[in-house]
């Protein structure tokens, strides 16, 4: 297949020495064996997020993504813009839409960017990493450079929120996506179908500001991973990830668990199925490891 | 109670649909919520909500402003969308929800000590500042919101995750001096600046 090029929009987390750091290692190596080339937008922003809301009314917070639209239709014209952040897209694709239906707030958002000497058409495709490998690969494609099978691995796709709604991923459903599982089977691993909180949500950001009752969710997304025998969690959401993997021993002291259940991205089970090395796929980011995964990566 | 506050109050002579129609974002869906509870049923959070979505639509037809705008309800929203894509009228419920926390924090009308309102506003005032998000100043900036010995308190019990996370190169301590930035931060800032200008003078709140 001949090299494809994307527009690409990383976010704050994927930074170096950020939160989600180890999900754009991941997604590097991922595309490397893909021959995808990811064109970064020059001097990108902060998308808000969907807790920008305090502070940023709705016209500032269209304001940030469309900015990130303008830099990238400069840059980058003809290209998708894809996003590996969940948070990232949606902003996004929103704004997007929201501008597109909505003559008025296209009129004052370019006479805000013209502020900075900018102007939006906001007419680039918007695409989450995961609609480029189904959609522009497919599932079959995606299977072809697999070096090392993940055997005997069973591992529940924890789909999550944004990614999920309200956009989601052409030909899933809301309640009950399979993409993750396709993939997981695809990749040679077992997929957890009956995962019923695929799609619960972790609380977001609200894990930060609303701890207790943010845990309470994680908790029984955790705890419905191991009842349906996986042995790992994917996702492909970097606030599921971190929200998911990070707070389990808190979870443990409060609620007597004993979770130690690792949350790796998607990209990650990709690597590794590819040949990747350990640190090429991320693995050293795992605050719980994924000995499974690790122990495939060195043969 | 700010002086816009007054001002919208004279100005709308307790029509708070109407209100909330002009001023907040989305809001002109309000009157299309036919009471069903689908919204309130599908929430992750919905026990925590005083008022779940379903009844704030109610309240707001029923002019029940100052219940509505004081209430901490509309910061229970972790965004997960669940009650957009299952609303059978297709109300954009997330976003009104955020619309009216935005409003209420405008009218000065939140709740003070709201976890959330705080948090969004730290994060707001934490990417505006250089363009991206610094997290580790935005992560100690929550932990210290409510005062100093809270501050300590809750950082002694986050520090195993930081440690985590700074083992696994997920979280850098240089952030506190510098970290990640816009090249064009300036820029950036006139376009806020300008954005809020705009959106100020369509909801007839000038330099408040």
């Amino acid at each position: 297949m001949a090299k494809k090029s994307y527009s690409f929009y990383p976010g704050c987390s994927s930074q170096k020495a950020a939160s989600a750091s180890n999900y754009l290692t991941s997604v590097q190596s991922m595309c490397d064996v893909l021959d995808v080339e990811l064109n970064e937008i020059p001097d990108w922003n902060c998308c808000s997020a969907s807790i920008g809301y305090a502070g940023g009314g709705e016209l500032p917070r269209l304001a940030l993504s469309a900015r990130n639209m303008a830099l990238s239709e400069q840059a980058h014209p003809g290209q998708d813009i894809v996003a590996t952040c969940a948070a990232c897209w949606l902003a996004t694709k929103e704004t997007q839409e929201r501008l597109h239906a909505d003559e008025e707030l296209m009129k004052e958002t370019n006479e805000a960017l013209a502020a900075a000497g900018l102007q939006v058409k906001a007419d680039q495709k918007v695409r989450h990493m995961v609609e480029v490998l189904i959609e522009d690969f497919g599932y079959e494609e995606l299977g072809k450079p697999v070096k090392k099978p993940l055997e005997g691995i069973k591992i529940a796709g924890y789909v999550g929120c944004q990614t999920n709604r309200p956009f989601g991923i052409a030909g899933e459903s809301f309640e009950n996506p399979k993409y993750l599982d396709k993939l997981v089977e695809t990749l040679g691993a077992e997929p957890c179908e009956n995962y019923e909180k695929k799609v619960q949500c972790c609380g977001g950001a609200l894990a930060f500001s609303e701890p207790e009752k943010s845990q309470e969710l994680i908790k029984g997304i955790i705890e419905s991973a191991y009842d349906n025998g996986a042995e790992l969690i994917v996702t492909p959401c970097p606030v599921c990830q971190m929200n998911v993997e990070v707070y389990q021993d808190q979870i443990n002291a409060k609620y007597g668990t004993k979770f130690k259940m690792p949350v790796v991205y998607y990209s990650t089970l990709m690597s590794v199925a590819y040949g990747k090395s350990l640190k090429e796929a991320g693995l050293d980011g795992q605050v719980i490891r994924a000995k499974q995964l690790e122990e495939i990566a060195k043969k | 109670m700010s002086d816009y506050n007054q001002q919208m109050i004279e100005q709308f002579r307790g029509n708070f649909l109407k209100e909330v129609e002009s001023n907040v974002e989305e809001g002109e869906w309000v009157k299309m919520c036919m009471q069903c509870g689908v919204c309130s049923g599908s929430c992750p959070f919905g026990p925590h909500w005083a008022h779940p979505p379903q009844e704030i639509f109610m309240m707001i037809r029923e002019g029940e402003r100052e219940q509505v705008l004081t209430s901490d309800s509309m910061w229970m929203c972790t965004s997960c969308y669940n009650c957009i894509v299952r609303c059978p009228r297709g109300l954009p419920i997330t976003h009104i929800m955020h619309g009216l926390a935005t409003y209420a924090k405008r009218l000065g009308l939140a709740p003070k000590e709201q976890p959330t309102a705080k948090f969004a506003q730290l994060f707001w005032d934490n990417l505006t500042k250089t363009g991206r998000v610094n997290e580790l100043k935005l992560g100690l900036a929550l932990y210290f919101m409510n005062g100093f010995s809270e501050g300590i308190k809750t950082s002694l019990k986050m520090k195993d995750i930081g440690l985590g996370m700074w083992k696994t190169k997920r979280l850098n301590p240089m952030e506190m001096v510098g970290g990640h930035s816009c090249k064009d931060t300036k820029g950036l800032q006139a376009i806020l600046a300008k954005a809020q200008e705009i959106e100020d003078a369509k909801i007839g709140r000038s330099g408040a």
